[in-house]
């Protein structure tokens, strides 16, 4: 308990007193109440990098949900040959850590000696640079997604596997389907499962930090230092000692994302009553 | 609820398939072959990073990505370079790596297993408001923590050594989490009131009945924060300037950054090479131990 005040609750009390104060070059650190709040909230750079997490969220979040739902209902359904070859073959992303999916996946990206290059070269084709401006949140959340549609796809499968299998039966006896069965009985188990990994997967791209802060070196012109709000707010800190400021868009970024996860685990649980 | 008679079964399920079906299901070629295609997107990016550790800096450019350069084989030469590259700065930041997750994947895990067990199963004043606390815990974003934890930390010395990366990774909410799911589900409160009225001390319980049950929970929490401490990124990096003290996630970006540094040596192959050598462990740990942190997986975390 004392671990967890020292590295937790003291961080947050901590955060949300400097919050409050700026240092000037002229005058020093003064107390400025809510200043930051209000620069926060009227910084574009803020809103762009709000905004790009958005969409990559949007976008992101369901295709991997929805590919890691897939990969779980065919291997529960039994249908599968070789079922758990597929079920630890497809989880195995997940060991690789970020940084080094992110330096892999550059390389991969890359014309230089990426594959990129060689399909261009193969076909005589022209693929867009993932590297460029316009490809680049796509290209990350291709990265995202192959790190974690492994991990959902197995909670997904874990709360598969837990209904109990006299509910199977009695539908066979009342002659449902394949698809009537994971309708009507799977997909509704699982929604505990779907929505924590729905809350875990938006707190994931609010976070996001590590594949851009490392793409940013293959790819300068397109990530800029308020990519997202966490590199936004680690570039203030560290490059730009503007550590008040820099605490504020944290906390401000904290609340966001613990009121949609909120909002998500009660809608979540409303429809499952 | 899992009683203790469905216990064993759970445990087992993933080794013994369980007949749920009736009739046994058919085979179906074009559903393997559609999950195929998933199972292709996961591991052709792992095919690329072993195919491309065996080719030299030059084979990286010349040759197809996903096939042998031509005539060399050097899988082992670029294994000794990067271990020997810089005086063998790899092996320290592997040591290092490894030092984290011995101390903090491991002091977390102990923690979330006290933790979790003594919130299942002790009845005291205030609980529901740490059960607020840390679901709280779970949702506020790590990296919301680590510019105020860094403040704090160099104001009190503790940055740009070990501690200041091993102190926060100790506290895991979501192993905490799992572990109070896990220890609700897994231990029958009647078997530790059978082993009181026996007259077994606390101590002796936890440790003679809580955890041989909690064993498939505490292998699944201590997997995911050795993957977590291992994938580190965002801590050290703002906590260590040293690279005498880096992981290796700060290392391996360290030197994929030299190339595009002015006068930087360019080695990509080391990278690549170091990138391979970084995921077997864990790669390892989950194959070997996947029997057991599976069934955790299935008992504790999801179900509702």
């Amino acid at each position: 308990m004392a671990v967890f005040a020292l590295v937790f609750l003291a961080p947050i009390a901590y955060s949300i007193y400097i919050s409050l104060f700026k240092t000037r070059l002229i005058g020093g650190t003064s107390f400025v109440g809510l200043e930051n709040y209000q620069q926060a909230l009227t910084d574009p750079n803020f809103w762009d990098g709000l905004f790009r997490v958005g969409i990559f969220l949007v976008v992101q979040v369901p295709i991997m949900l929805g590919l890691a739902l897939l990969a779980a209902l065919a291997i529960d359904s039994g249908r599968l040959h070789g079922a758990s070859f597929f079920r630890i073959t497809i989880f195995l992303p997940y060991a690789v850590p970020a940084v080094v999916a992110a330096i892999m996946w550059g390389f991969m990206y890359g014309n230089q000696f990426g594959l990129v290059g060689n399909i261009n070269e193969a076909f005589g084709i022209n693929i867009p640079a993932p590297l460029g401006p316009d490809w680049i949140l796509a290209s990350i959340g291709n990265i995202v997604t192959w790190e974690f549609v492994g991990y959902n796809m197995l909670i997904f499968y874990s709360a598969l596997r837990v209904i109990p299998s006299s509910l199977y039966e009695a539908a066979e006896i009342d002659g449902a389907g394949q698809f009537r069965i994971i309708r009507s009985i799977k997909l509704p188990a699982i929604r505990g499962a779907l929505v924590i990994a729905t809350i875990f997967s938006i707190i994931g791209s609010f976070q996001l930090f590590t594949e851009p802060s490392i793409l940013q070196k293959l790819a300068p012109n397109a990530i800029t230092t308020f990519f997202t709000p966490n590199y936004y707010a680690y570039s203030l800190s560290f490059n730009g000692q503007q550590y008040n400021y820099s605490a504020t868009i944290a906390i401000i970024m904290g609340l966001v994302t613990m009121i949609i996860a909120y909002v998500i685990q009660l809608r979540g649980m409303r429809k499952g009553s | 609820m899992t009683t203790l008679q469905e216990a064993p079964a759970t445990r087992s399920a993933p080794k013994k398939k369980v007949r749920r079906y009736s009739t046994k299901p058919r085979k179906s070629i074009t559903l393997t072959l559609a999950t195929g295609v998933i199972l292709l997107y996961s591991v052709v990016p792992l095919l690329w990073l072993v195919i491309n550790a065996t080719k030299s800096r030059e084979g990286l450019t010349d040759s197809f990505g996903l096939w042998f350069a031509d005539g060399e084989f050097l899988l082992w030469d670029n294994i000794v370079s990067t271990l020997t590259y810089n005086d063998g700065i790899f092996g320290r930041w592997f040591l290092n790596t490894l030092l984290y997750v011995v101390a903090g994947a491991g002091g977390a895990t102990f923690l979330a297993v006290l933790g979790g067990y003594g919130l299942a199963k002790f009845n005291f004043p205030g609980r529901g408001g740490v059960f607020a606390v840390v679901i709280g815990a779970v949702a506020v974003p790590g990296t919301a923590l680590a510019v105020p934890t860094f403040l704090m930390f160099s104001q009190m010395g503790l940055t740009d050594t070990p501690w200041a990366i091993i102190i926060p990774s100790l506290i895991s909410p979501f192993g905490l989490y799992l572990m109070w799911t896990f220890a609700n589900d897994a231990i029958p409160t009647e078997l530790l009131e059978a082993a009181r009225v026996d007259g077994s001390g606390e101590f002796r319980t936890f440790f003679q009945v809580g955890i041989p049950l909690l064993a498939p929970g505490i292998v699944t929490v201590l997997l995911f924060t050795t993957v977590a401490t291992w994938n580190n990124y965002f801590l050290p990096l703002i906590m260590l300037k040293d690279p005498d003290w880096y992981p290796l996630t700060l290392g391996l970006n360290a030197w994929n950054a030299q190339a595009t540094t002015n006068g930087g040596e360019v080695i990509f192959h080391l990278v690549i090479t170091g990138s391979l050598l970084m995921i077997i462990p864990l790669i390892a740990a989950f194959l070997l131990l996947q029997r057991y942190w599976q069934s955790g997986l299935a008992a504790g975390s999801v179900k509702e």
